[in-house]
Parts: C-alpha cells; structure tokens; sequence
C-alpha cells in the first residue's frame, strides 16, 4: 500500500532530501510573507519581484556564482528602486511596477540569451524559468534558511504596524508609524520570499506560490495570524506532495521521464484554492 | 486675521491651535487659525469640501508641520502627541476578504505601533470587549471588518481609537456617506463616549445640523480661516461674512441652520448642507 504512494528510494534519495528541505522552508516563507502582498495588494508587485530578478539568476550564469544570490541581490535591489520611484503612493504604484519590470525583463533577455550563445549554460534558461527543486545543491541550503529567516522576521517584527498601515496609512502616521519604512520593508521581504521561490519552483511560477497559499488562507480564517498560518501550510502541503509526485512520476508510463516538480506545486495550489472557494463560499451562504 | 468672537485665546486648554498657517504648493490652505478646545469639549469643525479642514486635522495630529503658528495638545508639542489623540480617518478601503476581524482591528488601537506578534492575554481581550460593548459593537465583533457596512466601520474606528484612552478624538467627516438613520446613531454614540470618556471631541463636517444637539462649541472654516465659539457666536450673518469675504446670511429654520449666499447671478448656494464649496479658496 505505501509502496503504492511512496516509489521505491524516496525516503533514501539525498536530492528528495534536499529537495524536501528547500522546498519546504521556502513554501513556508512565502506563504507568510505573500499573505501581506495579497492583503496590501502588492501581488502585481511581488510578481515583477519575481520577473525583475530573472535579471540577477540569468547573469548569475555568466560570472558563476549560484543563481540563489543573484536573484536575492537583483530583487532585493529592485524592491527598493520601486520604493523609491513611488510605489507608496497608490497611484504611482502599477506604474512604477511597470516600469521597473519592463527594464528587468529587457536585461534578463540579453543575459539568457548570452547563457544559451556564448557560455553554453546547457539548460540556464530552464532551469531559471522554471525551477528545478531536485538539482538544488546542498551546499546552498544554509544560506536558503538564513534568507528565509530574515524574510519571516521582517513580518513578524513588523507584524502590527503592517496591519495598521494596511488598514489606513494616516491611522499607523498618526501613531508615529513610518509607513513608508514598514512599506520598504516589506517590500523586501517579498523580494526575498520570490527570490527564494525563484529557486525552487522557478521564476515564472514563484507568484504562484506567493498568491495561491495566501488565498486560500485568508478564505480558511477571519483572523490575520491564522491566516498566514493556513497560508504556510497550504504552500507546505503543495510542495512536498509536489515533490513525492514528481519523484513517482519518474515511474510512470508511458515515458518514464519524470514531470516537473513546479508543475505539481503549482496545479496542486490550484486546485488546493479551487476546493476551498468552492466550500467557502457554500458555508456562507448557507 | 485677528481673533474671532468667543475666541479664548492660548489659555492652557486641552487643545491649543494658535495663529496656525500653512502654505502648500504655493497655496495658503490655512491662513491664521487659532482656538481652543476645554478637556471634554465637543466641538464641530464646519466647512465645505475644500475649506481647510482635512489639512487643519494633520496638523494637530502631528502629520503635517505648519508654516507658521502652533498646536499644543495637553501642553505637550509635536512630537509627544501620539498616545494623546485618537483618530478616526475619513474612510477606510478594505477587501473583504481581508482576514481581520472587528476586534482584531480595536486591538490595533490599543498596541499597533508596538514591533512583534502580540501575545493573547485574558487583560487584553477584556479590554477589547469592553471597548466594542461601549460603541454597541459586540454583535458584529468578530465579522471581518470589509463586509461591515459605513456606520458599523465607523464604530470599529471609533473604538480603535478611543481603546487607548486618548484625551482628544479627532474624527474626519465620521458623517460622510452615511444613511440619516446611522448618522444619528453615530452622532449619539459620539456625544454620549464623550461624556462617558471625559474625552474632548474634534469632528469635522460639511452640516453642522445633524451636531447641533451634542455641540459644546464651532470652529467654522471657510478658505483657510477659522471662527470658533458658541453656535450661537459663531453662526451669525456679520461673523460668517467675515469669513468667506462676501455677505451671507443665516437662516434658522425647523431647528436646522442654513447659510446661505447670494453669489455672483448664480442663485443660492448653502454651504452649510451642500458639499460643494462656496467660497473657492483663492477666490
């Protein structure tokens, strides 16, 4: 029966190890820190975070180093190139996204593309683009959890003016809040939540697991803090059964190729949040 | 401009506004306004949209530096202020999917500016309930605060505000957008807080009726300057004239107050009911 579940050398496989690891504390980060983008409504934010720092994880290649500090170095850059261009006030802030992104996007395009010509990264583009959690190097785990660490603690330390400042920006001003410090911050954490997930699941899919968990945490719970609890878990549950299929999907037919672990991550975050609209919003009209 | 009538001067009040201009983008949105307000007073500040009074409020709340003049509150400056006024802002935009509760958002009344995750204790939730049951919010104390209508938002924020036990409360157009029926239950609340609280009341307006029965005193503003004193003082044809630089006249009429001015072949206008600004500033 657990053989059924469980393909053979899951529980001995060092990369399932590393993968379950990563994975793992980078779900969590994201779900806590993603629930405050989707709250403050900066998921169009944290989603060009993710695209800008493309940028960073491509030119990683070229001067090689681990894409894990380029992409942390650019997003956390960018997040405070759009602080500082007007993402506080409401109105500048799509367009300083826009802005921001676009000439993220313009870079990381030459830099993939001198990957792919000139340094023959076999598979860069991939693997930026779209992850892949099974060729993380143990090595670089330490430095994921201490990243991850520093995300969650920007949060947690900044957890009330947050909530404050997102309920009114003159409410948390006129208790001696500096909104647009905490707004920085924050904005910080999020880069570092998709820099990390930028890692694992890949750039393109690291919103999703931004948005998706916080979603379905804040239908699961009236409160801020519960919330951001289910959130974590919801991205904790996505990934590690993300990464069990993926690893059995190395034994199905007809290819026996194995499918991607972010394709997992992410239809299971979709279907995850599908489920819980749909009871949700029958429990309330009910 | 020289003080107004019933106007007490710098005299150690609670509030103390004294000779406050402020100039923004070359504009002069408050041109010398001065008045005091005694520890429980309830005051209104009437104007039209556009009048000064938004701005007036920033800067006793310390959001906003002056050009010129000073605002003391309990005799303290600036930059002690915080934990001595609460405030209630014009009006908030939530989702309402957002996860925060009714009393989860009176709880960031009491310790929102504190760094860390707060920790649950019996004192801090006793103290929250109190608070709701106080602005008659106990029945929708654990709905999240998107799907609350106007009036019930109003309470929630009354409460945020008042759960620190200020001794001013500062209220943006609390009135705006309301139905006459939680308009009166507001002003109600607000009046009977006041006195419960022995705390001072600052509550802006664009009609002073529906403040007529709870007001203990006027500061009317048109185009940047102020008269304050009784409604009585106040509200008077050679008074407001003053103000707004052209002759209106005031009519009483079913114990509402109506000004009213001739403007320019345009008919009449009534600034003290309609929102649109009768005096533009500059003008």
């Amino acid at each position: 029966m657990l053989r059924a579940v469980f393909e053979p050398g899951f529980f001995s496989s060092s990369p399932v190890h590393v993968a379950l690891a990563a994975g793992g504390v980078v779900a969590l980060v994201s779900g806590i820190v993603g629930s405050f983008a989707v709250v403050r409504g900066q998921s169009y934010a944290g989603h060009a975070l993710a695209d800008i720092s493309v940028t960073g994880g491509s030119a990683s290649f070229l001067v090689g180093v681990s894409p894990l500090w380029g992409f942390v170095g650019v997003g956390v850059l960018a997040a405070g190139v759009m602080d500082m261009i007007g993402i506080q006030r409401p109105r500048g802030r799509d367009l300083a996204t826009g802005v921001v992104r676009g000439a993220g996007l313009g870079l990381a395009a030459l830099f993939l593309y001198w990957d792919t010509t000139h340094s023959n990264v076999t598979g860069a583009t991939i693997t930026i683009l779209f992850g892949s959690l099974f060729t993380v190097s143990s090595t670089i785990l330490p430095a994921i959890v201490a990243l991850s660490v520093a995300a969650v603690a920007i949060v947690a330390v900044l957890y009330r003016p947050l909530l404050l400042s997102t309920v009114a920006a003159d409410l948390a001003a006129a208790r001696g809040v500096s909104v647009r410090l905490v707004g920085l911050a924050c904005l910080v954490a999020i880069a570092l939540a998709v820099s990390l997930s930028a890692m694992t699941i890949g750039t393109i899919l690291s919103t999703a697991l931004l948005i998706g968990p916080a979603a379905i945490g804040l239908r699961l719970s009236r409160r801020p803090g519960l919330a951001m609890a289910w959130s974590a878990l919801a991205g904790l549950a996505a990934t590690w059964l993300g990464v069990l299929l993926a690893y059995d999907s190395f034994y199905w037919p007809p290819s026996r190729h194995g499918w991607p672990v972010s394709f997992f991550v992410v239809t299971l975050i979709f279907l995850g949040y599908v489920a819980v609209q749909t009871i949700t919003s029958r429990v309330r009209r009910a | 401009m020289k003080r107004r009538p019933g106007e007490p001067g710098t005299s150690g009040g609670l509030l103390d506004v004294d000779g406050v201009s402020l100039w923004l983008s070359g504009r002069k949105v408050l041109d010398d306004v001065s008045f005091s307000l005694a520890p429980g007073e309830f005051a209104g500040l009437i104007g039209s949209n556009g009048a000064g009074k938004t701005t007036l409020l920033r800067v006793i709340l310390g959001l906003q530096a002056p050009s010129a003049g000073t605002v003391r509150v309990a005799g303290q400056p600036r930059t002690r202020r915080g934990s001595l006024i609460g405030y209630v802002p014009q009006k908030i935009l939530l989702d309402p999917d957002m996860p925060l509760r009714a009393r989860d958002l009176v709880g960031l009344g009491l310790d929102g500016q504190r760094l860390g995750i707060p920790l649950p204790s019996a004192r801090r939730r006793s103290q929250i309930d109190e608070m709701l049951q106080a602005v008659d919010a106990t029945r929708f104390a654990d709905t999240r605060v998107g799907l609350l209508s106007g009036g019930e938002q109003q309470r929630v924020l009354i409460a945020h505000a008042l759960i620190s036990r200020p001794r001013l409360l500062l209220l943006d157009e609390p009135l705006a957008n309301l139905d006459i029926a939680s308009e009166q239950d507001v002003v109600e609340l607000l009046g009977r807080v006041a006195r419960e609280q022995q705390v001072a009341v600052l509550i802006s307006a664009h009609d002073m009726n529906p403040l007529l029965p709870v007001m203990d005193r006027i500061v009317y503003m048109a185009a940047g300057r102020a008269a304050s004193g009784t409604t009585a003082e106040v509200v008077r044809p050679e008074v407001l004239s003053d103000l707004y630089g052209q002759h209106v006249d005031v009519i009483r009429v079913h114990n509402r107050i109506l000004v009213v001015a001739a403007q320019r072949g345009e008919g009449l206008d009534v600034p003290a009911s309609e929102p649109e600004p009768m005096v533009h500033e500059g003008a």
